[in-house]
């Protein structure tokens, strides 16, 4: 899994490729904490090139979501793979993280 | 049968999961439908990890792939850990809002959303849990295919 990070106006952009699963969510996970103690709080994540989710990341998402929310900030997903989607939308997740079409769409909303 | 056997450990995953994909690519088994196998197993392997080893690194899972009836592809994790309870595993509530989900949970929900039958036994020392898996292809079928 890589990770790329660039502003865009307020947010973060950081984009992920790969796969995150149990062994790489936890460090996709320690990268957004580290932004978040520089002062970032709104994140969009572009999964443009995220081919496979697992729970594990699921769970490092709904996390970081939670911790967001609190600290009065934003996790936004955009660009999602069908496959990984389907996880999505499957675990219901969909419906508790806000999804967008593109990366535009996300940091405009 | 294929077999593979490594520690129960995160560091085995790769080479696990590499195992698997393999097994379904040569049952003829599609992408998509070897992706679904992959998520499947990867969250069978961290419940043995966590289940059934949760204090030992000494411990082993062992994973064995055979042809079952028709085309589908049969898949047995086993592994001489504590018992684990597999069907009282993951029962979340997919459609609760954000501040009342329960962090994590959702492993066993998503091999059930994957795998066309899963059962679990104890024999002898031994957890054994087994996927019955269809190839799925009606749905991939339904996907145009991507020009050049």
């Amino acid at each position: 899994m890589e990770m790329t990070n660039r502003k865009e106006g307020e947010a973060l952009v950081m984009s992920v490729k790969g796969r995150m699963d149990a062994v790489t969510a936890p460090e996709f996970e320690k990268a957004v904490q580290g932004l978040m103690g520089e002062g970032e709080i709104s994140f969009v994540i572009d999964l443009a090139d995220l081919d496979y989710i697992s729970s594990a990341g699921l769970r490092s998402i709904l996390a970081l979501a939670k911790k967001l929310k609190t600290a009065d900030g934003s996790l936004r997903l955009a660009a999602l793979q069908d496959t990984v989607k389907e996880v999505f939308d499957i675990s219901g997740f969909s419906s508790i993280i806000p999804i967008s079409d593109s990366v535009e769409a996300a940091c405009s909303s | 049968m294929k077999d593979i056997h490594r520690p129960a450990i995160l560091e085995s995953l790769e080479d696990l999961m590499t195992f698997v994909a393999e097994c379904a690519e040569a049952r003829g088994f599609r992408p998509k439908r070897i992706q679904e196998i992959q998520l499947a197993t990867e969250e069978a392997l961290v419940n043995i990890f966590n289940y059934a080893y949760p204090e030992n690194r000494d411990g082993e899972v062992r994973i064995e792939c055979t042809p079952g009836e028709e085309n589908h592809l049969v898949i047995e994790f086993r592994d001489k850990g504590i018992p684990y309870r597999f069907k009282d595993l993951g029962k979340p509530d997919v459609s609760a809002p954000m501040a009342e989900r329960e962090i994590g949970g959702l492993g066993i929900f998503l091999i059930r959303k994957m795998v066309d039958n899963v059962q679990f036994r104890r024999e002898d020392d031994e957890n054994i849990l087994t996927f019955i898996l269809q190839p799925r292809d009606q749905e991939d079928d339904a996907e145009p295919q991507q020009p050049g």
